[in-house]
């Protein structure tokens, strides 16, 4: 029953990015709901997320390194499929070397030999792997604690989450993968130190971007836009709109 | 002693402002010099948060394009909008453009900032890639910056990509959402941006 839920879900939902994928993925899914659910997740980001940045940044540096690696070690887990599935072979062999190194020699991903020995270590998702066969976003939407995401973004997570990352699969989904095993708990506490890592990584950002907007939701959404674009190509060349401005 | 003052007071400023104008024409050097003196201003303990906004804003009003850039961030209704609200408009995202920038920049600690590359994208545009090492152990930062060039003798900033993120687009699009929910009035973005600048 739960499987055909979530087959019915996704579907729903790709045939929304499908109906969208020619157009502009700047168009709002359902805005005014989209930018309740940003007040509220700016509300938590003040209330918790912040505050527990702010306390983090008091830790050693080594903790906080450690920290960051060990999250993005595990991130690789779903990086390696999506390397596969955009036919990137050369960066998946990276990032299962990387995944290896780290673990054993990095003592379980706390530390960072790989990087050292020149393997790149790039995260991807299913979104992003959509993207670069060309599946449009669709519309954007706000979603409470995740934040911004797009229809192609959000299936991709979906499906991210339900078939090909090996760590939602032991932890979020407690299945038991060569005798490893994990329980909610693991998933959750992982993905709350990568935001955290990432929160306090970027205090000042915020805090200059909330400072200087006069509409944060739309630089935020801009923001999102723009990054996930860049992801996708694997580059930050941004288009050139600039040339009618001078004719 | 008061005239002292007012003496070396003058001189900081016509020292700022040729300082501000004399950078290299070459879209490489002008970036790396201008930078590069921003950064030994800005870590000056000497100076206090004042003096370092004031010289920000002669910096910014010398050498960026502050006039392309509002009209850039206005998006096609630039095409269609009144004359005058335009000129309005103008005036407004200048003063708006300033306070943003300063407010940003006057607690900058100091980094090292490295040039490394330039590319001639059209005979109106350079793209400058750079890179800032943060003192406490944060990531280096990549900045493109876009560089006008329609005069060779006096290139201008356009734009700041941080990251692949661009500043000038951000802009646009917020400017953008604003006015789509308020029927194309530039007279509500100039009405927001003028609330701005109170508060």
């Amino acid at each position: 029953m739960k499987k055909i839920k979530l087959i019915t879900c996704s579907l729903i939902l790709a045939l929304f990015v499908n109906a969208n994928a020619e157009s502009n993925s700047e168009k709002e899914c359902f805005e005014n709901i989209s930018r309740g659910i940003f007040q509220f997740n700016q509300g938590f980001d003040k209330a918790i997320m912040k505050p527990v940045a702010k306390a983090y940044n008091k830790l050693p540096e080594p903790v906080k390194k450690g920290t960051g690696n060990f999250t993005s070690n595990i991130a690789t887990l779903l990086s390696i499929p999506n390397h596969l599935l955009q036919g990137e072979l050369r960066l998946a062999t990276h990032a299962t070397g990387s995944f290896l190194i780290n673990s054993t020699i990095g003592v379980l991903g706390l530390g960072n030999p790989a990087a050292l020995m020149g393997l790149e270590n790039q995260k991807e998702d299913l979104g992003q792997t959509l993207g670069s066969y060309g599946v449009g976003g669709g519309c954007y939407f706000v979603l409470p604690f995740l934040g911004p995401t797009t229809v192609r973004d959000s299936l991709g997570m979906i499906v991210d989450n339900n078939y090909l990352d090996p760590f939602a699969k032991v932890t979020w989904h407690e299945k038991e993968i060569k005798s490893i095993s994990g329980t909610k708990i693991d998933y959750v506490g992982v993905k709350a130190a990568d935001a955290i890592d990432f929160r306090s990584d970027n205090i000042t950002n915020f805090d200059n971007l909330e400072k200087n907007s006069i509409d944060l939701y739309a630089a935020t959404k801009s923001l999102y836009l723009q990054n996930r674009k860049n992801k996708i190509n694997n580059s930050s060349d941004n288009d050139d709109d600039w040339g009618n401005l001078d004719n | 002693m008061k005239k002292l003052s007012l003496v070396l007071i003058s001189l900081l400023l016509i020292t700022n402002i040729s300082f501000a104008t004399n950078y290299s024409s070459d879209p490489k050097l002008f970036v790396s010099e201008l930078i590069n003196d921003a950064i030994s201003k800005l870590s000056d303990k000497n100076l206090n948060k004042e003096e370092k906004a004031n010289f920000i804003e002669q910096i910014a009003l010398a050498n960026v394009d502050i006039n392309a850039l509002g009209l850039y961030t206005l998006g096609e209704i630039r095409k269609s909008a009144d004359k005058s609200a335009i000129e309005k408009y103008q005036k407004v995202f200048e003063k708006y453009f300033l306070k943003s920038l300063t407010s940003r920049l006057t607690d900058y600690s100091s980094n090292k900032f490295e040039v490394i590359n330039a590319e001639k994208k059209s005979s109106n545009y350079t793209i400058v890639n750079s890179r800032i090492v943060q003192s406490d152990n944060q990531p280096e930062i990549k900045i493109d910056w876009r560089i006008y060039t329609k005069n060779a003798d006096k290139p201008l900033i356009r734009d700041l990509i941080v990251e692949g993120l661009s500043l000038a687009r951000t802009q646009k699009e917020e400017f953008a959402s604003i006015l789509n929910s308020n029927n194309n009035d530039i007279n509500f973005l100039i009405s927001k941006l003028e609330e701005f600048l109170i508060n």
